[in-house]
């Protein structure tokens, strides 16, 4: 089970699927699917949002059995039962969606799973994860409680979590999109350091760029369909610029030499204009484990972008769901189109044209086992016209949403589909279309496109420049600083709860702000 | 009047609530599990009828009451066997299964026991109690709780055995994980469906355990219906305790204490009518909901049966 005894030598596959199906009610996830996995190499597993690259992930990992084909392991056909039986064959997997229980300290979390009969050996944990953050240079807060963590901690402890079982294959499914830059950096760092002692990764992501400098080897999916494999002789052959090109032509059939560089904006915000959000002095009181937040203030004008940038963690989501009205504040104001709304309740300030586009989506966003369709309109229950007299109205329902559906381009089986059903980005869409609905006039954005592919990472970001050229002012949070520097006119740095500075979107911006994230003064 | 405050009739009144409480404390411990892993479990009230005949039947055959601790709680066993099949395994609905078996217990047992006495109601011999040497001769303190049934101290013993379960052991985390996020403990390679059964049925026997003990040692006998809610108020103690066993005994001693004094003042001829009276253990449930229902937290997967892959 150790990454050093692997029997196998580098070159014959780990693990192998030959032709592999799997599908679903109104959709084929997997259709007849090859793939190597071999030791000694990163696996890029890349493809459009629904692509089907978490289904195939879940067959790896024991949660579900392909309908054809077959897995072989070590070159024996295997079929993989259980979890517990993936994890005895050396398959340790990173989930796209938390696998972990909030109620527990992560050490608990870390220490799942093991024999019923046993206490549980904090000791030797404590010791283990030690030896581990240390090569991995992270810190784990080991006793706090998991749902007390950023969503960026609570991954950290998840590849930590596979790290600690010693598996000989590590799937890691998107899981950097909640990592900040330097993390992904380091991630990769240790990847070439595990595939060097002969592990075998899977990685699964939605940046090229992220493919191009961590892989060995790339597979791309299509509408669960393999369209094709770049082997390791050609990846060398490659530079990147060449590679992420042959992607994207795998992947979306056209050519573009970054895909991502998008001109910065040149948008005209009036300077007279009066702010549409004013914040002043807004302070939250910190719980055990978050940080809270101190004296923050600023502005937004219609049409403008205020980008928050910083380290996962630093009080991003307590501001936004301060200014949402879901967390208390203990003072500060917050005004929207000159109008204190800091005591209105949620409703009250969604009515009044604040939208929040919430980075949980699973949990806090959607209800999973609703539809599509209610999905929508869930921040409008009650309300006409979708509901009359307390009664829901089909009809107008699956009217707006079917357009909203066509709109936002969600790949859906139907609009009856419980939206828990949908791939990680197809979800976002749906909040996406909902937060932008009529009558929004501030909208704060929470990591907006994380998950999301390439198409629909660019197509978001057009969204959120539209909105704002509608003249909505716009709060973009993110930790991705090339997304805010092609999306903000401005971009303030949020460290431990406070803002430290605010830098215009000028040529030296990137900069400026990466010495403000490290603690220096612009 | 002077009889109601006599040391004789506190003591009486006391060791009246030990004895009432003991059957609630074990169904509350019982669902406690259960809901920690993320079964709610309606049919406890069944389980304890179930408990409550088989147990007096096994006592009154064998003679010895510890056989029919046995036999009581291995009828919880049975019927929380099903339970487990047809909610956990196949995933049917909990709330309706749970009904359905509690109804049905309800027939049953008053069924089988008219075939098997008519109308005649058999009584077991008093309960040989354990004297606890030198704390039992305090005044008042010692008869009310120092002189009873052995199995009353390990009922009370077991309320540590839980906590220190929950807290210290990997199966305490495998049973808060099943209730909380049951996929998380699937991907860690336990399964699920295991542990929730081993709640199940654990519920099942503790349940079963607390009816024999109402039948055979509360009563000294067995009628049709003589849980009489007490599976639900284990519900609710379960409820309130928010996953603290040291909460469940608490709450079941405060219960025990109206019970008792229900009886107490029916027999001290208190002016009353005895319908108010039988209300007084309901009255504070339901004070006891107002009070602190309102922070009772239950976890996060209660009563969605799980299964794997699904999404
Ligand atoms: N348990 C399930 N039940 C029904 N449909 C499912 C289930 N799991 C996945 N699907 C469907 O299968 C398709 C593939 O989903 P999958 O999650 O594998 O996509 P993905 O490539 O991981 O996408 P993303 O990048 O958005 O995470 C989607 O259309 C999804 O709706
Ligand atoms: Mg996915």
């Amino acid at each position: 089970m150790s990454g050093s005894s692997s029997s196998s030598v580098a070159g014959r596959d780990i693990v192998a699927l030959e032709g592999v199906t799997k599908r679903f009610p109104g959709i084929v996830a997997n259709d007849s699917v090859d793939l190597s996995i071999r030791p000694g190499e990163v696996h890029v597993l890349l493809g459009e949002n629904g692509a089907g690259k978490s289904t195939l992930i879940g067959m790896l990992s024991g949660l579900q059995q392909p309908d054809e084909g077959r897995i072989l392991v070590d070159g024996k056909p295997t079929p993989i039962t259980s979890p517990r039986h993936a994890l005895a064959l050396g398959i340790g997997t990173v989930f796209q969606h938390m696998m972990l229980v909030p109620t527990l300290t992560v050490a608990e979390n870390l220490l799942l799973g093991g024999p019923w009969w046993q206490r549980p050996r904090t000791e030797e944990l404590e010791a283990r994860v030690a030896e581990i953050t240390r090569s991995l240079g992270i810190t784990v807060k080991l006793h706090a409680k998991v749902s007390e963590l950023s969503l960026g901690e609570q991954q950290q402890v998840e590849i930590l979590r596979a790290m600690v079982r010693n598996s000989r294959l590590l799937i890691l499914d998107e899981s950097t999109s909640m990592l900040t830059p330097k993390g992904i950096d380091e991630l990769g760092a240790l990847m070439r350091r595990l595939v060097e002692q002969g592990l075998a990764i899977v990685f699964i992501t939605h940046k090229l760029k992220e493919a191009a400098a961590f892989g060995d080897r790339i597979s791309v999916l299509k509408l669960g369909r393999k369209v094709g494999e770049i082997p390791p002789e050609r990846f060398r052959a490659l530079g990147e610029q060449a590679i992420i090109s042959e992607i994207v032509e795998l992947m979306f059939g056209k050519q573009k030499d970054d895909p991502e560089a998008v001109e910065r904006p040149v948008r005209t915000v009036r300077a007279e204009a009066a702010p549409l959000l004013q914040v002043a002095d807004l302070a939250v009181a910190p719980t055990d484990n978050a940080p809270g937040l101190s004296s923050i203030s600023f502005d937004i004008r219609p049409g403008e972008i205020l980008g928050i940038a910083g380290i996962d963690g630093n009080g991003q989501k307590q501001l936004a769901e301060a200014l949402a009205g879901q967390r208390a504040a203990t003072s500060g104001s917050v005004r929207l189109e000159g109008i204190a709304i800091e005591a209105l309740s949620v409703g009250e300030r969604r009515r009044r044209g604040l939208r929040y586009l919430t980075d949980d989506r699973l949990g806090e966003g959607t209800v999973g086992t609703f539809p599509v369709s209610i999905n929508f309109f869930l921040k409008q229950v009650g309300a006409a016209p979708f509901w009359r007299h307390g009664v829901e109205q089909r009809g107008e329902i699956d009217e707006r949403a079917a357009q909203l559906v066509r709109e936002y381009d969600v790949r859906t089986p139907s609009l009856k589909t419980p939206v828990a059903r949908l791939s990680g980005g197809n979800i976002q869409k749906v909040l996406l279309a909902r937060e932008l609905a009529e009558g929004a006039k501030v909208v704060i954005f929470n990591k907006p496109t994380y998950g999301l592919d390439l198409a629909n990472t660019l197509a978001s970001r057009q969204r959120i420049r539209d909105t704002a050229a509608r003249g909505l002012a716009v709060l973009l949070i993110s930790t991705d600083l090339e997304e805010l520097l092609s999306m903000c006119d401005r971009v303030a740095v949020i460290a431990n709860g406070a803002i430290v500075g605010t830098v215009e979107n000028t040529d030296d911006a990137r900069t400026r702000i990466g010495r403000l994230m490290i603690g220096l003064a612009a | 009047m002077t009889g109601l405050f006599s040391e004789v009739f506190l003591s009486a009144l006391l060791f009246g609530a030990v004895t009432a409480a003991i059957p609630l404390l074990l169904a509350g411990l019982g669902e406690q599990m259960s809901e920690k892993a993320g079964v709610l479990n309606i049919g406890i009230e069944g389980m304890m009828l179930a408990g409550a005949y088989l147990g007096f039947v096994g006592a009154f055959y064998s003679g010895s009451l510890w056989l029919g601790f046995l036999t009581g709680a291995a009828g919880g066993v049975a019927v929380a066997l099903i339970m487990a099949l047809l909610c956990v395994r196949i995933g049917l609905n909990q709330i309706v299964i749970g009904i359905a078996l509690t109804l049905g217990l309800e027939g049953l047992t008053a069924l089988l026991h008219h075939f098997q006495f008519s109308r005649s109601y058999p009584r077991l011999p008093a309960a040989d109690a354990t004297v606890i040497p030198l704390l039992s001769d305090i005044p008042v303190v010692g008869p009310a709780f120092f002189k009873h049934h052995l199995i009353v101290y390990l009922a009370v013993a077991l309320v540590f055995g839980m906590g220190y379960l929950y807290r210290r052991t990997q199966l305490g985390l495998n049973l808060q994980a099943a209730g909380d996020k049951p996929a998380a403990l699937d991907v860690a390679g336990i399964d699920v469906i295991r542990t929730r059964t081993i709640a199940v049925l654990t519920t099942g026997a503790l349940a079963g355990l607390g009816g024999a003990f109402l039948a055979n040692v509360g009563a000294g006998l067995f009628i049709p219906f003589i849980t009489n809610g007490a599976g639900f108020l284990g519900i609710v103690l379960a409820m309130l305790a928010r996953g603290r066993p040291v909460w469940v005994l608490f709450g079941a001693l405060l219960f025990g204490v109206c019970l008792s004094l229900t009886t107490a003042m029916q027999v001290a001829g208190i002016n009353i009518p005895t319908d108010v009276i039988q209300m007084l253990p309901f009255l504070a449930v339901m004070i006891m909901l107002v009070l602190f229902g309102r922070r009772a937290s239950l976890p996060a997967a209660l009563g969605i049966p799980y299964e794997r892959g699904a999404r």
